[in-house]
């Protein structure tokens, strides 16, 4: 687990202090993928750093595994960090040392192993994020999805029990993206490692994260499940990261409707009801007439969903509503 | 060929070469040896690094530009005091080679300094969060990959230290430039100076494809 006890961040600048993060209560469940999401500026990689303490903080407390790390000494931060892997958007590998030599760095910095046990780690590590073939290229040899493997072999070389992911998929293209979120998401489920990731695409959210917190302006201004961020999103700056994942434009919505008769209405699945046939039966059994307007069906995670916004037309439209409800739909009423 | 290069004795030649060639290759060792760790103390001191010390860096800084902007031929005369009682002679290739590290070493640690500054500030984080110490940051991250930038800051420094060593002459450390200046600029034998220009020309353009070789072997960007 990891805590935050009303921490807060200034950066001077000048003669100022401008604030990155407001003072801030978070806690990260070990175990789990952790996303952050916000604009550029909301404070999210301040908040990430201060895990490790490549930031410090201005005021307040971070515990992780219950140990104070802002009360470490230099000796003991370095132990720590070796117990937290970082990855960064552009890799940051030494383009002096091959993808072996990257790798090893962590464990030669360490120095608790010896040469060939280094090796022997190094090896496996690469088998793991399936970079076995190019252990002897250097980082400019490479392509964008295969220096960032070779980050995530660097930083899972010392057995860490956090991985920091500082917008690991933003340098790469959306099929790479997939298969690094991928090996993040197997990492964290085989290795049992806490992952902090940082994006600010909501899609990186819904494919890997269990939980969420929406940052703006050094502000956490929601936080939860994915499943209930992403469907039923309270805050607005959460509502445009969502629409931007569904491509939906909701007010472009509203004047495409106009001339739909009915009740529209927003129909959100989850898990088992998602590949159920609920609608038909409803349908079928109150006679009310339908229309699908939009709709996407898809995965959070492992969790199928599906959200449909469809248009209601008939006498017995209250009931279909209740027997949606009653059948653990979510209905919500857009007009 | 006799009438053509009349004046130039090649033994003369010979020995004023040997000269330049140990005046260069004493100063560059003092240079690199004594410029190295000034660079990296400049580059850690300064604005927004490491170690990051207005007033330290500010005064380190002046000192640097100060020997910088001397024109050599003054800190040869200058230093004469202080390399009598460094070498215990101001005369000669040992009398030279005092002047020409204090002229050369802070040229040749900005230069250094530049090169560390291009190091992407991304992997003094990475290597941070592995739990480096300081130490290890310098050894195993910043100097590696500066290193394409260090070569080629000693292939310009080993260059501008040979066009110093032609003025090193003044104090009778002999060389190639003090041959040229002697018998070619002040005894109007054209043909000795011709010789020793060409064969300081052969030398600069070894020196930089040699450094240039070095600077690409050692890049994988
Ligand atoms: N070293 C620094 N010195 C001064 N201000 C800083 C520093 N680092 C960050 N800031 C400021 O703090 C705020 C938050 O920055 P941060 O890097 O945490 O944002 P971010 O959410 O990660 O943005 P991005 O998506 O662009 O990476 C910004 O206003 C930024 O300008
Ligand atoms: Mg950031």
């Amino acid at each position: 687990m990891i805590e935050f006890f009303e921490v807060h961040k200034a950066y001077p600048v000048g003669t100022e202090q401008i604030t990155a993060l407001q003072p801030c209560n978070l806690q990260i469940p070990s175990g789990q993928i952790f996303g952050l999401i916000g604009h550029s500026g909301a404070g999210k990689s301040t908040l990430l750093r201060l895990i490790n303490r490549l930031e410090e903080p201005s005021s307040g407390r971070i515990e992780v595994a219950g140990q104070d790390i802002t009360a470490l000494d230099a000796a003991g931060l370095r132990a720590f960090r070796r117990q937290v892997g970082m990855i960064f958007q552009h890799f940051n590998l030494l383009s002096s040392r091959t993808v072996a030599q990257n790798v090893a760095m962590p464990l030669q910095l360490a120095g608790e192993l010896s040469r060939a046990a280094i090796k022997d780690k190094v090896q496996q590590l690469l088998l793991r994020v399936g970079l076995q073939d190019h252990a002897d290229k250097y980082p400019a040899q490479l392509s964008g999805g295969q220096k960032q493997r070779v980050g995530i072999a660097r930083a899972l070389s010392t057995d860490p029990r956090i991985l920091l992911c500082d917008e690991a998929t933003s340098a790469l293209d959306p099929q790479t993206t997939g298969q690094v979120l991928q090996l993040l998401s197997e990492i964290n489920r085989e290795l049992g490692l806490t992952l902090v990731l940082i994006t600010h695409e909501m899609d990186v959210i819904r494919r890997i994260c269990d939980q969420v917190a929406v940052m703006d302006a050094g502000v956490i201004v929601e936080q939860g499940p994915v499943p209930q961020v992403f469907l039923h999103p309270q805050h607005a700056t959460t509502r445009r990261f969502v629409q931007e994942a569904e491509q939906l434009d909701e007010n472009q919505l509203h004047q495409d409707f106009a001339q739909v008769q009915g009740r529209i209405l927003r129909l959100t699945f989850q898990g088992e009801t998602t590949y159920q046939p609920l609608l038909g039966r409803v349908v079928r059994e109150t006679g009310v007439d339908f229309t699908l307007l939009a709709g996407r069906i898809d995965r959070i995670r492992d969790l199928p969903y599906g959200q449909l916004t469809v248009a209601f037309d008939g006498a017995e439209l209250d009931l279909a509503l209740q027997r949606l409800q009653a059948a653990d739909v979510h209905v919500e009423v857009l007009r | 060929m006799d009438t053509l290069l009349s004046n130039v004795d090649w033994y003369d030649i010979a020995v004023a070469s040997l000269e330049t060639l140990l005046m260069l290759g004493g100063s560059l060792i003092f240079t690199v040896l004594l410029g190295l760790p000034l660079g990296v103390l400049l580059f850690l001191t300064g604005p927004r690094q490491l170690f990051a010390q207005k007033g330290f860096y500010a005064v380190l800084s002046l000192v640097t530009n100060v020997l910088r902007s001397l024109p050599f031929i003054i800190l040869l005369i200058v230093m004469i005091p202080v390399t009598v009682m460094i070498t215990g002679t101001s005369l000669g290739v040992a009398g030279a080679i005092p002047p020409l590290v204090v002229g050369a070493t802070p040229f040749f640690a900005r230069l250094v300094e530049t090169a560390l500054r291009e190091v992407d500030r991304g992997i003094i984080e990475a290597t941070q969060a592995m739990g480096a110490t300081t130490k290890q940051i310098i050894f195993n991250a910043l100097l590696p990959e500066a290193r394409p930038g260090i070569l080629a800051a000693v292939t310009v420094t080993a260059i501008t230290l040979v066009s110093y060593t032609a003025m090193a002459g003044v104090v009778g450390a002999g060389g190639l430039g003090d041959l040229a200046i002697r018998y070619g600029y002040q005894r109007f034998q054209t043909d000795v100076m011709v010789v020793t220009v060409v064969l300081l020309l052969v030398l600069v353009q070894l020196l930089q494809s040699v450094g240039d070789r070095l600077v690409v072997h050692y890049s994988r960007k």
